[in-house]
């Protein structure tokens, strides 16, 4: 395992690019931990598998250097450069028996028959295969196959990092949950360092320690889960983390109050004070999670109700979304299933410890 | 408009595909929720015309169309991968139904293009290929084609699985209220109980070719017939434990033993499975109701939001998903509150017994309050 820095990345398909819109990575730089789970989540078209297939060594760089544990690797192929990588689709061999495809990544490498035999159970036994260790690969179901396609990345214990792909998106609902399980188990025991690549972000948070959030090809927010979901650092995470994303409204700013079409809200002054000294566009973001409704006059303690109208409310099983108006916006809030709340007038809280301001998309920290 | 399946079965080969499916599907959206091969693309294959049943028939509106092939059915179809003519525009994409077969003048298929584009927002895309749109455009594009022609029959099969979560979150959003104003019949095939949920209407419930429920969403959701229908029908899957009433006490373990709830009170002493979704476990005493229990924490997976422990109480394996961030080492222990009110009661055979009682599902809306 390998501590991994990226250093003044950046990589364009095009041969000379100009401007910044030619570059699918314009610049980067960041450290990947020994031994860390991470998760790497953004939209299609965000730049991660680029950044994926740089530090495997299938993409060679436009500028700057890969690290593992200091020494320099940009240079080196894929098969020198010590990576194990888990695709989308399991990548096994149909003809040979479980114990077989997880040996081969071992024999490869010229292992004697005794360790593999030994490393290899261990791993079926993570996994929960060591019944299928004799039988072949072909009469297994999609989520055993997974399982071979994972444990034959994890069967190297030399490897500098494990890169997962999309690993689960085939996978069933419910599967999911136990191999997600799984991988945080084998992570707490072998302490590999495995990034994790998905646009999925339950798969990522519940997955990962530290999760960096890629939007056209910039990391705009490395960070634990609860950082993410708390103190989205770009408007970009507040609205691609959590569902419904962050609510995120266009204002300005007078006194300790954004004023919102004429609306005002009451925001925490320290906040308030530095966003009046920018001159950049700012909006204010509040998560539904946080959003209150009431339809009383009175309000939590330590809110001011802002008037609402509620348009609708969607109910969800284990919770509601009530969707209300503000000036000529719609904000999104997230209730409790046990809320009995109907459409009409009401009154909106914004928690000013929760509500947030940004400046450029870039958040104004307290 | 009404599509009644009868009895319908389908065999391939020996192999039983689909068994007795018996159903009423009305306009407006009926869920076909399922795990992977539980039938949901072969059930829609058949409504569609692109297969025969072996079994049963189908009546649309009263008429036998059993028999009839897909281009005398009138419907249109989605499936998971997106598919669009490669050299034809967005604009001829979606003209292409309104061109075959019958003939529209211009004008009319000009206006419907249009209608059907707004409607799925791509009305700036008209002039692009498929190949100039990101996924979720080209599976826009699928819809608005689907939709054009005003199927009687629309049949999605998992339409949103390849795109992005947030694309997914959007276009789930809109489909709930595309079809409402509609007479079309939509079937829409999915693995996720929250897009069902998402989606609202009806749902079937279908595991290995078979019906195992089929209502409004909601009322379907708070009231599974069946353990097999609460563990496919939540995610995390419905925790179930076993059980046992004696004497007005429901004994969940040695040490966990406490007086029946109201919607249990008439249950004969015996064995009984116990299910309570995740979201029913809680870290805080949530009034009279709360029954605590210690339990090791296994696991807890952070999610921002929310937390999902995995926990252990003497015998028993049970997942809670509470609001918070609550990080807990390995080993841990806690207290946590099951909520006796929302606890269901299944026999010895998974057949539900009791269940708890539910704001306003006697409604049997599955479009919630509008």
């Amino acid at each position: 395992m390998a501590r991994i820095d990226l250093v003044e990345l950046s990589h364009s398909y095009r041969p000379n690019p100009r401007s910044r819109d030619d570059y699918a990575l314009p610049k980067l730089n960041m450290t990947w931990k020994d031994g860390g789970a991470y998760a790497l989540l953004g939209p299609s078209g965000c730049g991660k598998t680029t950044l994926l297939n740089i530090i495997s060594g299938l993409i060679q760089p436009s500028a700057g250097k890969v690290l593992f544990d200091g020494q320099d690797v940009t240079s080196l192929q894929p098969q020198q450069r010590n990576i194990a990588q888990v695709f989308q689709f399991p990548v096994i061999y149909d003809t040979m028996t479980v114990f077989d495809n997880l040996a081969f990544p071992l024999r490869n490498r010229g292992w004697k028959r005794p360790d593999i035999q030994k490393r290899v159970e261990e791993i079926a036994e993570i996994l929960d295969l060591t019944g299928d260790l004799k039988n072949r690969a072909s009469g297994l179901g999609a989520d055993a196959k997974q399982k071979i396609s994972m444990g034959r990345g994890l069967v190297r214990p030399d490897v500098a990092a494990i890169l997962f792909d999309e690993p689960l998106t085939t996978i069933d609902q419910h599967l999911k949950w136990t191999l997600r399980r799984k991988l945080k188990q084998i992570h707490a025991q072998l302490k590999l360092s495995l990034i994790y690549v998905t646009h999925d972000q339950v798969e990522a948070m519940t997955f990962a320690e530290q999760v960096a959030v890629m939007y056209g090809g910039e990391v705009v927010q490395m960070g634990s889960p609860q950082e993410l979901f708390e103190e989205p650092a770009h408007t970009f995470v507040g609205f691609f983390v959590g569902s419904p994303g962050m609510n995120l409204l266009p204002c300005a700013i007078e006194g300790n109050e954004a004023v919102i079409d004429n609306i005002r809200i009451p925001l925490d002054p320290e906040r308030a004070q530095k966003a009046a000294a920018t001159n950049s566009p700012l909006k204010l973001g509040i998560r539904p999670e946080f959003l209150g409704v009431v339809k009383t006059e009175t309000t939590p303690s330590g809110t001011i109700g802002v008037p609402t109208v509620i348009e609708s409310v969607e109910d969800l099983g284990n919770f509601k979304i009530a969707t209300t108006r503000l000036g000529t916006h719609r904000l999104k809030a997230k209730l409790p299933e046990t809320v009995e709340i109907t459409p009409g007038p009401a009154q909106l809280c914004f928690p000013t410890a929760r509500t947030r301001l940004y400046a450029d998309d870039r958040l104004i920290a307290a | 408009m009404q599509l009644s399946l009868q009895g319908i079965g389908k065999a391939v080969g020996g192999e039983m595909h689909l068994a007795d499916i018996s159903a009423e599907l009305t306009s407006g959206l009926n869920v076909v929720l399922g795990p992977t091969g539980s039938g949901k693309t072969s059930l829609l294959r058949l409504i569609a015309g692109l297969d025969r049943p072996t079994a049963g028939k189908l009546l649309l509106d009263g008429r036998d169309i059993t028999a009839l092939g897909v281009n005398l059915r009138n419907a249109a179809m989605v499936y998971q991968q997106f598919v669009n003519y490669p050299s034809f525009t967005v604009y001829d994409n979606i003209a292409s139904p309104l061109r075959q077969g019958k003939s529209h003048d211009a004008r009319e298929i000009d206006r419907r293009v249009r209608e059907a584009a707004a409607l799925l927002h791509i009305e700036p895309m008209l002039d692009r290929l498929p190949s100039q749109l990101s996924g979720g455009q080209q599976q826009r594009t699928a819809i608005a084609r689907a939709i054009v022609k005003d199927a009687e029959l629309l049949l999605l099969d998992e339409p949103l699985v390849n795109l992005d979560y947030k694309l997914r979150e959007e276009l789930r959003a809109e489909m709930r209220n595309l079809f409402i104003q509609r007479k079309t019949i939509v079937v829409y095939a999915t693995t996720e109980p929250s897009e069902a949920l998402l989606l609202g209407g009806s749902t079937m419930v279908l595991d290995q070719g078979r019906v195992l429920q089929f209502g409004p969403t909601l009322q379907t959701y708070h009231h599974p017939v069946s353990t097999r229908v609460g563990t496919i029908f939540s995610d995390p899957s419905m925790n179930l434990l076993d059980a046992k009433i004696e004497g007005a006490q429901l004994h969940l373990s040695a040490d966990l033993a406490f007086g029946l709830p109201a919607h249990m009170a008439d249950l004969p002493a015996g064995q009984y499975r116990i299910g309570v979704r995740a979201t029913h476990v809680s870290l805080s005493p949530n009034g009279a109701d709360a029954i605590p229990a210690l339990a090791d924490v296994d696991l807890a997976e952070i999610s921002g939001s929310e937390t999902f422990l995995h926990l252990r109480h003497g015998p028993l394996n049970f997942i809670a998903q509470v609001e918070g961030v609550h990080p807990f080492g390995l080993g841990a222990q806690v207290t946590v509150y099951l909520n006796r009110a929302r606890l269901y009661a299944f026999d010895g055979g998974g057949k539900l017994v009791g269940a708890p009682i539910i704001g306003d599902i006697r409604e049997g809306s599955g479009h919630g309050t509008h």
